[in-house]
């Protein structure tokens, strides 16, 4: 045994002990590339001026937010397509209902989370009691709130108090207020997931619904919980997105196509599509990627549509990097 | 006063009542009894055996004690109270824990949370994890193995071994008094077993009542002090170990009338050229195998549970496949790495599971039994070529070969019987016009009229100068249609038998008792 | 009872059974079509009672019936197609401008985005074959894929209008026909294709395979269907079918950067509608067909009883679920 190999071996082993998910090397690898594209094909910011860093990481607030919930759907076995649209519903539902004056907002803060319980209860309910496929389920929802936002709304509606925009764009000293936010609600999800019962119990479901079942768990309360709790997340989303504008807009989620990147955030941060594995932190750096992503085809000046053109295909090659491994066949 | 105590307890132990105790218990399902009036009694610090054939009964006793069947009729007692179970969580809740082949782990998770699943320490929702774990500890401490693992591993990351001692460190969480295993020693290395005899004897002498399915005798006499015998869901006998040698217990095990007749053998000039010849061949889970398989003999594969049976079968058809060793068909050296190769040399597959690897259960009869026809045809083929105009004769006759009892042949293949199921495939691969059929298992949960309809059938097959290959559990199968018989133990071949050999001499050879003479006998045929 | 069958009371009452058996057998969508389409005709006979009228509905309907097609193939193998909305825009977008407003460049330019259409699948197809990704996402990402594709290259609006020639497929009529006085080209393709799907799903080796595969996957590779070949194909098929839905809509709609937007939905609920079984292992080429048809049936309706138009997509939302919910728990039932 060459010392070498011996130093090879033990570096691995303090590595995976310390269970920083492989994700964040993928996410320094990128960033380094983007940066070194950037230095030399475009001005140099990424590497030159800090602020691009905080940049990033605002940018991803919304991502993050949402992709949370989506990770504990997913590790329940199931998944969220509706999300977009929540989001979109909750900006359009919020800024109306403010209609720019500050009293109004926690009764916007109020029906926009019930409206997201709403729609999370129902895609549960369609999943486990219907034995719909998540896949239709959500999308069925998503058509159906779809609908309902392009019947009452066509355009920006409402208009979101400045007080309110402190969501999007407050700092506390040096930090924004999104940032900690998001911060927040990762630290929410790792909570629920690794410490208490509904998290256990959800892994449990993910993984084998039926020795689930014969431990006793009530499997089909913990997923309605998880989509309950994601459309919440979406709504959450919706509610920094909106207070970033001036006034909500239907189109705020399609445009940042949501669905599929809180999916494939999830899959590149090492959770399977299959359920009962990963974690939210992976998650973060997922959604830290695209992130630098983003900020990278910015700088690059990137066309918007060979940008939705790159996010088609790096989202269906980042599943593929997990599910090639896989043994079954995919339908 | 503490002597007094002690011949108190002695005097106890000779006269204690059963822990647990089943009386008249009967079992149907479909097409078959599974147990029919089975009364037994499991003492406390006893470990009881349970013996007998694939389909004796004894996975179906033991669900039905651990909550996981309810029985039509009959009574369990627990502590010499009665109790009744419509869940498994109910019997865990009593005391009866079980453990199944297949553990019920979740692979992704610590160790303590799959000990814990359903019932985590919490204080108000929040997990204390702290305590979780510190309860595994205690828990793997009781069955002394907390310094082999660790709370925090993770399932995967245990051997086979170690998985199934958290499955028992579960039970013991679970204040199991009376602890079930199906099939314990079946994964396990020669070490392993004798740990877990050692734990056995440990959990025995905590007054636990511990029962066991095992196929291999030499382990039930290690480790069990009582045997219990079914047979065809019927109780032959319980003994005590020191009582009997393992040959009587397979003498008990084995010996019944024949419900049918089987056709008659092959006779020595039926048999042709060698088709089949495999020399050497491992792959990840079978090693060292060596036959040869000649034109219209029926070659019978026996051995229990686990021997690598049906992973032979499914190396020859290209499902795993070999990855050393030679192979000729027809006497051309090939590899057959998956069964698309195999179907264009001409092997057809019967396999175990008809349900899910045999037929499409939402397709017609006609399109199950057309699909390998089909699938070797070229893509566009219209189906005139072979197909619905011709189909109104071919299917009809495959129908009529293979004794298929349908009103329509567009009925979905999912509604027929298990054993015109089996026809439907057994058709699929008369149409491929096969010369090689491997079978494993043909005759499983398969009413009487129509396994001795599917015994005739191969029987005629290779009268037409197919090679046949049938991996059976069935003793009175491969003795009734094995030209030769080949008998698989732990994965590699023990030995070959000549025809009409006696169950016992095979149940011998495939629990490990090979008695040599046997071993070296010529097989019918060669001269 | 087989004397004087007909007039003795038993006998009749054997005839009834023996019908109602029969009528049992067909599939909803059809009554339900003719039930929706009579109602439409009371409300507006102008459009719904007369032949001109009826053959304007077929000309608005066939694209979405060859999507369907197309689409039902995917699902009886057990997957989705969700790439096929964006291909629409995809073909009506780009051809806007490799038209460059001449005519003779309509059949290059048809013939090149056939050409598209054929790799679009077979990317599909290999994706979910070899990288082995869900359909579901792996269609989705080609749909941001050629949505993105199709705007960068005609730079986020349509280069040119679309020439009469290009557009005569989806728009024009064959005219002076005897008994039906003017048939849409469309419903002619329609025909057409749906006589060839019908033969290449129904009545080949092809479609079984199909079937077989979205019923039991290992007992189709176990035996000797070739799986991926047959998978790939079929998403070539489909994108293919999309691209000749794409020139129709063009040919009648004209051009418009979100056409095409939820097409992928419409088709898949056409096929739900017309009794298709998701998750594959049943299908049919004429129930994709009067799917389609019902679907856009009930749109009209919808629209002629004044429902706002975004309504129609949460209806359409609404029959996704209900349809499946519908097969999923009776074929519980059945076990």
């Amino acid at each position: 045994m060459t010392t070498a190999t011996v130093s090879g071996n033990d570096f691995r082993k303090t590595l995976r002990s310390m269970q920083i998910p492989p994700v964040y090397f993928f996410l320094i690898l990128v960033f380094v590339a983007g940066g070194l594209l950037d230095q030399f094909f475009a001005d140099g910011q990424i590497f030159k001026n800090p602020a691009i860093m905080l940049n990033i990481a605002v940018r991803s607030v919304a991502l993050g937010i949402v992709a949370v919930g989506q990770s504990l759907v997913i590790i329940g076995a199931s998944i969220d397509l509706s999300v977009a649209y929540t989001i979109s519903i909750t900006a359009v539902m919020s800024s109306y209902i403010m209609q720019g004056k500050t009293e109004n907002v926690p009764v916007a803060i109020l029906g926009v989370f019930a409206i997201g319980a709403l729609i999370g209860l129902v895609n549960g309910l369609t999943i486990t009691k219907l034995h719909v496929n998540p896949f239709i389920a959500t999308l069925g929802t998503s058509l159906i709130i779809k609908g309902i936002i392009n019947a009452t709304f066509s355009n920006y509606t409402g208009s979101v108090p400045e007080s309110f925009q402190y969501f999007g764009y407050g700092t506390i000293g040096v930090l924004p207020v999104s940032i900690i936010i998001l911060l927040l609600v990762v630290l929410g999800g790792w909570f629920l997931l690794a410490r208490t019962k509904f998290g256990s119990h959800l892994y449990g479901v993910g993984g084998n619904a039926e020795v689930a079942r014969l431990s006793g768990v009530r499997t089909d309360r913990v997923l309605i919980g998880a989509h309950v709790i994601c459309s919440m997340a979406a709504v959450l989303a919706g509610l920094f997105l909106v207070s970033q504008m001036q006034s909500g807009a239907p189109w705020v989620g399609p445009n940042g196509v949501y669905d599929l990147n809180s999916i494939a955030t999830t899959v590149i941060g090492g959770t399977a599509l299959s359920g009962g594995k990963g974690g939210v932190w992976g998650t973060l750096g997922g959604v830290l990627i695209f992130g630098v992503l983003e900020t990278v085809f910015n700088q690059l000046g990137v066309n918007p549509y060979v940008k939705t053109f790159l996010q088609g295909a790096i989202i269906v090659l980042a599943v593929a990097s997990y599910t090639i491994r896989s043994k079954k066949e995919a339908a | 006063m503490a002597e007094a105590i002690t011949s108190f307890t002695e005097e106890k132990i000779t006269q204690v009542e059963p822990l647990l105790e089943v009386r008249n218990i009967t079992k149907r399902f479909p097409g078959v009894l599974a147990l029919n009036d089975v009364s037994l009694k499991f003492m406390p610090g006893e470990v009881h055996a349970i013996v007998g054939e694939n389909g004796a009964g004894k996975s179906t006793l033991m669900k039905i004690i651990a909550g996981a069947y309810i029985p039509d009729s009959g009574t369990l007692y627990l502590n010499g109270e009665k109790v009744s179970f419509s869940h498994p969580q109910e019997a865990q809740l009593q005391g009866i824990s079980i453990i199944y082949q297949e553990f019920n782990l979740l692979p992704e998770r610590t160790v303590a949370h799959n000990i814990f699943l359903g019932r985590e320490p919490a204080k108000f929702g929040a997990l204390d994890i702290w305590q979780m774990n510190h309860q595994a500890k205690e828990v793997l401490k009781e069955i002394g193995v907390e310094e082999m693992i660790s709370p925090t591993a993770l399932a995967s990351s245990l051997s086979v071994a170690e998985q199934q001692l958290v499955e028992i460190a579960k039970a013991i969480s679970f204040k199991a008094k009376v602890l079930i295993m199906d099939e314990p020693t079946a994964a396990l290395t020669y070490t392993e077993v004798k740990l877990l005899a050692d734990l056995i004897g440990k959990l025995k002498n905590r007054g636990m009542s511990i029962i066991f399915i095992s196929h291999r005798l030499v382990e039930v006499f290690d480790i069990a002090e009582k045997i219990t015998v079914l047979k065809d869901g019927q109780l032959v006998n319980t003994v005590n170990k020191g009582d009997v040698k393992p040959a009587d217990v397979v003498f008990m095990m084995v010996g019944r009338t024949l419900d049918h007749y089987f056709p008659a053998l092959g006779k020595p000039e039926d048999f042709g050229e060698v088709v089949l010849k495999i020399k050497n061949a491992s792959n990840e889970i079978i090693k060292g195998i060596d036959f040869e398989l000649r034109k219209g003999e029926i070659l019978g594969i026996a051995g229990l549970q686990g021997s690598g049976r049906t992973e032979l079968a499914q190396a020859l058809f290209g499902v795993m496949p070999f990855r050393s060793g030679t192979m000729e068909l027809h006497g051309k050296a090939i590899a057959i790495k998956n069964p698309s190769k195999a179907i264009k040399n001409k092997m057809g597959f019967v396999t175990e599971d008809r349900k899910s690897e045999g037929i499409t259960p939402r397709q017609p009869i006609r399109d199950n039994m057309l699909l390998t026809v089909r699938a070797i045809q070229s893509l566009f083929g219209p189906i005139l070529n072979d197909g619905i105009r011709n189909s109104r004769k071919l299917v009809p006759m495959l129908g009529k070969q293979v004794d298929i009892r349908t009103d329509s042949f567009d009925r979905e293949a999912q509604y027929l019987s298990g054993g015109n199921q089996q026809k439907v495939v057994l058709a699929k691969w008369l149409a491929s016009d096969a010369d090689v059929f491997l079978f494993d298992e043909p005759t499983r949960g398969i009413d009487v009229e129509s396994k001795a309809s599917i015994h005739d059938m191969i029987r005629e097959l290779t009268k037409r100068g197919v090679a046949v290959l049938m991996v059976s559990s069935e003793l009175p199968e491969i003795i009734g249609m094995s030209d030769r018989i080949l008998v698989m133990a732990d994965r590699q071949l023990a030995g070959e038998l000549p025809a009409k050999s006696s169950e016992q001499e095979i149940m011998l050879m495939a629990t490990g008792h090979s008695n040599t003479s046997i071993k070296n006998s010529t097989p019918a045929g060669e001269e | 009872m087989t004397t004087s069958a007909i007039t003795s009371p038993g006998g009749f009452f054997q005839i009834l059974r023996s019908t109602w058996g029969w009528i049992k057998k067909i599939p909803p969508v059809y009554p339900v079509f003719f039930i929706i389409f009579i109602v439409l005709g009371l409300l507006n006979p102008s459009k719904y009672q007369t032949l001109n009228g009826l053959m304007t509905f077929l000309r608005t309907a066939s694209p979405l019936a060859v999507l369907a097609i197309g689409e039902m193939l995917v699902l009886a193998l057990g997957g989705f197609d969700l790439s096929v909305g964006a291909i629409v825009t995809f073909v009506v977008l780009v051809s806007s401008k490799l038209l460059a407003n001449d005519p003779a460049n309509a059949y290059p330019a048809i013939l090149t985005m056939l050409g598209f259409g054929i790799a679009i699948g077979l990317v599909n197809g290999l994706v979910v074959s070899y990288l082995r990704v869900p359909s579901f996402i792996a269609t989705l990402g080609m749909m941001l894929l050629v949505r993105g594709g199709a705007l960068y290259w005609v730079g986020g609006a349509p280069q040119g209008y679309l020439t009469d020639n290009w557009r005569a497929f989806g728009r024009n009529y064959i005219q002076n026909v005897p008994l039906f006085g003017r048939i849409p080209y469309a419903l002619i393709i329609l025909i057409v294709i749906g006589i060839l799907s019908y033969f290449i799903f129904h009545r080949s080796h092809f479609g079984k395979q199909i079937l077989a595969i979205g019923d039991n996957v290992r007992a189709s590779h176990l035996s000797g269907v070739r799986v991926r070949l047959v998978r790939v194909l079929t998403f070539i098929v489909c994108s293919v079918l999309a691209i000749i839905g794409g020139v129709l809509i063009g040919g009648y709609g004209g051009v418009n950067v979100t056409i095409g937007e939820g097409l992928e939905m419409q088709a898949i609920a056409a096929c739900v509608v017309g009794g298709v079984l998701l998750g594959g292992s049943k299908g049919s080429v004429p129930n994709a067909i009067f799917g389609a048809f019902t679907l856009q049936a009930i749109v009209n309706l919808l629209n002629l009883l004044g429902l706002p138009k975004p309504y129609t997509d949460a209806v359409q939302g609404l029959i996704i679920i209900a349809a499946v919910a519908y097969a999923a728990l009776s074929t519980r039932k059945k076990l």
